[in-house]
């Protein structure tokens, strides 16, 4: 092949040499840049960080930024810096255009890797800010025509589903969620048993989980989860004042007491899996330090994890804006006690901040917010699949039956409109890569739609997403080998 | 990198990605360093000009340039597209519905 070469037509102006698009951070005194969209780390040296310094002030031509810092750094290095800092993209042309938001779609017939079966609608608590029978619920169940719990052909239809639907994946996850999960416990067992059957059958793996509010913990009911290794996440508040408040029976009984001891059961008998403590944050119950100390040191689960209330604007429980400065200080020292106990190899119970270093460690750069409608679906107790449990019955979220397997057009429909090419709000944004507009259940309550990106969150994320790259660049220096643990 | 340290996995992508794009272009016939750019054009598509030269053999390939356009012409390894399809060469290939038998249709281009 010959390609030609042309002669300049006209003498060329030196490029001007401008920031693009990153986020810069600092830790254990070294200084960082998290690309955005692609969400690659580099550490800066000394050169390549005066070198964003000065194109801080205004673009400028490699000749200029030479001459304003060559009292301090050789040519050589300014020159090997400016080419580094351009192929890495956080530099470039001062007329480039910004990095286009991807839009392409992930792949047909994407694998579901897990489905959650909300095996009851019932719950013999009545916790104030539930968002499946408050004032935000999006499904009536005590009206609908869903059954009140699943039977046990639904069940295995949900089993079956899972298997086709996970495709070549050799491994699965089936998590029971409900209501109260142990309402339904006869399902329970049937469940598990036919779905080990039938995954041995076709040569995969089911691995279970189940949330409960643990008020119906049986130790034959432990015992039975502790030889199936099926994980346990509890919905727990914390101690007794912060769980009674809003974790109540129908009388208005707090639940602590009734709790407490089948807790203590559960974590003495079940050792085969990890058991986690799920804690939903309001603004009367924000004292995480005491919460996490209670359930992890106290009570003795293995890991803490903490969401804040989903609810529509100006429920008297909804976080405002001081509850979030102070939620997000408490996580910053939770997560500098995290990275200490990192450093020295030793667990530490904090689950909020592990996620998110897996994430900034991979890099990923997300499309959508989480796995909802792509690797993860929900399904209600009538056998209707749904975008996420948070949707199941929702006839519009809904992505077809377990028994008719999933709605292709309507998932693609989904896929289409959640992109985050769609959300030019946070286009702009350098968190996107791991916000990606956030839940779409917490939008769908807060906005009513569930397209729309979470913006009362956005300070709260990107000063949390900045805590974690803080953390996870100090981790990368004291403690390098650690990061092992997030490549799978 | 001499400056910049990459610090996740992604950023280990991104460092291999802009080493593999400094190597040079190889020739097929010799052991490639691994991961050169391999020219992948002539294995996948039959291209007039890199693999007959204009009497049908091979020992013209590539002469002269004018012959050696269709590459050019599909994948646009010119500054400008050339042929140019739009303006000056709207019917360049309506005579060659297949390379592979057509291709002596085509006419010359001079850019």
């Amino acid at each position: 092949m010959t390609v030609l070469t042309t002669e300049p037509l006209m003498v060329e102006t030196p490029t001007q040499l401008a920031l693009r698009e990153f986020h810069p951070f600092e830790a254990s005194g070294a200084r960082y840049v998290y690309l955005v969209p692609s969400a690659g780390i580099f550490q800066l040296d000394e050169p390549s960080g005066a070198i964003l310094d000065v194109l801080a002030q205004g673009p400028r031509s490699d000749d200029e930024i030479v001459g304003a810092l060559g009292q301090r750094f050789s040519e050589e290095t300014l020159r090997d810096g400016l080419t580094e800092l351009q192929q890495i993209r956080v530099i470039g042309d001062v007329g480039a255009p910004r990095e286009q938001v991807v839009n392409d779609l992930p792949p047909e017939g994407f694998p579901l890797t897990t489905m959650v079966l909300n095996v009851t609608n019932k719950c013999n608590l009545a916790c104030t800010y539930c968002y499946e029978y408050g004032e935000d619920k999006i499904v009536d169940t005590t009206c609908s025509d869903q059954p009140k719990f699943m039977a046990d052909d639904t069940a295995r239809d949900g089993v079956e589903f899972l298997l086709k639907e996970s495709g070549p994946l050799k491994v699965a996850h089936l998590t029971f969620f409900g209501g109260e999960t142990l309402l339904n416990f006869p399902v329970l067992q049937d469940t598990v048993a036919y779905a080990r059957k039938r995954a041995e059958e076709e040569g995969k793996r089911i691995e279970f989980s189940l949330t409960t509010n643990a008020t119906l913990l049986r130790p034959e009911i432990i015992e039975w989860l502790a030889e199936n290794e099926i994980g346990v996440t509890v919905s727990i508040d914390g101690p007794k004042e912060v769980q009674d408040k809003m974790r109540v029976f129908h009388s208005g009984k707090g639940s602590y007491e009734t709790v407490q001891p089948k807790i203590k059961e559960l974590l003495r008998v079940h050792t085969s899996r990890p058991i986690g403590a799920r804690v939903t944050l309001t603004r009367e119950n924000l004292d995480i330090h005491r919460i996490y100390k209670h359930l992890h040191e106290e009570m003795g689960f293995w890991e803490v994890g903490f969401a804040p209330v989903t609810t529509a604007p100006d429920r008297d429980y909804e976080i405002q804006d001081e509850g979030y400065v102070r939620m997000l200080a408490q996580f910053g020292e939770l997560a500098r006690d995290w990275l200490e106990h990192a450093v020295e190899n030793r667990h530490h119970g904090f689950s909020n901040i592990k996620d998110t270093l897996e994430e900034i460690h991979k890099g990923v750069s997300k499309a959508y917010p989480c796995g909802a409608g792509l690797g993860l679906m929900g399904v209600s107790t009538g056998g209707d699949v749904a975008l996420c449990h948070r949707f199941a019955a929702s006839d519009d979220h809904n992505f077809g039956t377990v028994a008719d397997g999933i709605d292709r057009d309507k998932q693609r429909e989904f896929l289409e409109e959640h992109h985050i090419k769609n959300k030019t709000d946070c286009h702009t944004c350098w968190a996107r890569p791991i916000c990606s507009g956030g839940c779409y259940h917490e939008a769908n309550t807060r906005y009513g739609e569930t397209q729309a990106p979470n913006l009362h969150f956005c300070t709260w994320v990107r000063s949390w997403t900045h805590t974690c790259l803080e953390i996870y660049g100090e981790l990368s220096e004291r403690n390098p080998s650690y990061l092992a643990r997030f490549d799978a | 990198m001499k400056n910049l340290k990459p610090i996740n996995q992604k950023a280990g992508r991104i460092e291999a990605q802009i080493r593999r794009e400094q190597l040079d272009v190889v020739g097929l016939e010799s052991q490639p360093p691994e991961g050169a750019n391999i020219p992948l054009g002539c294995s996948l598509v039959f291209f007039p000009g890199w693999e007959v030269d204009s009497d049908g053999g091979t020992a013209g390939l590539c002469q002269p340039v004018e012959r050696d356009l269709f590459d050019c012409h599909l994948a646009c390894f010119w500054p400008a597209h050339v042929p140019d399809q739009l303006n000056h060469s709207p019917d360049w290939t309506a005579k060659c519905a297949s390379a592979q038998k057509d291709w002596r249709k085509l006419d010359l281009v001079f850019p």
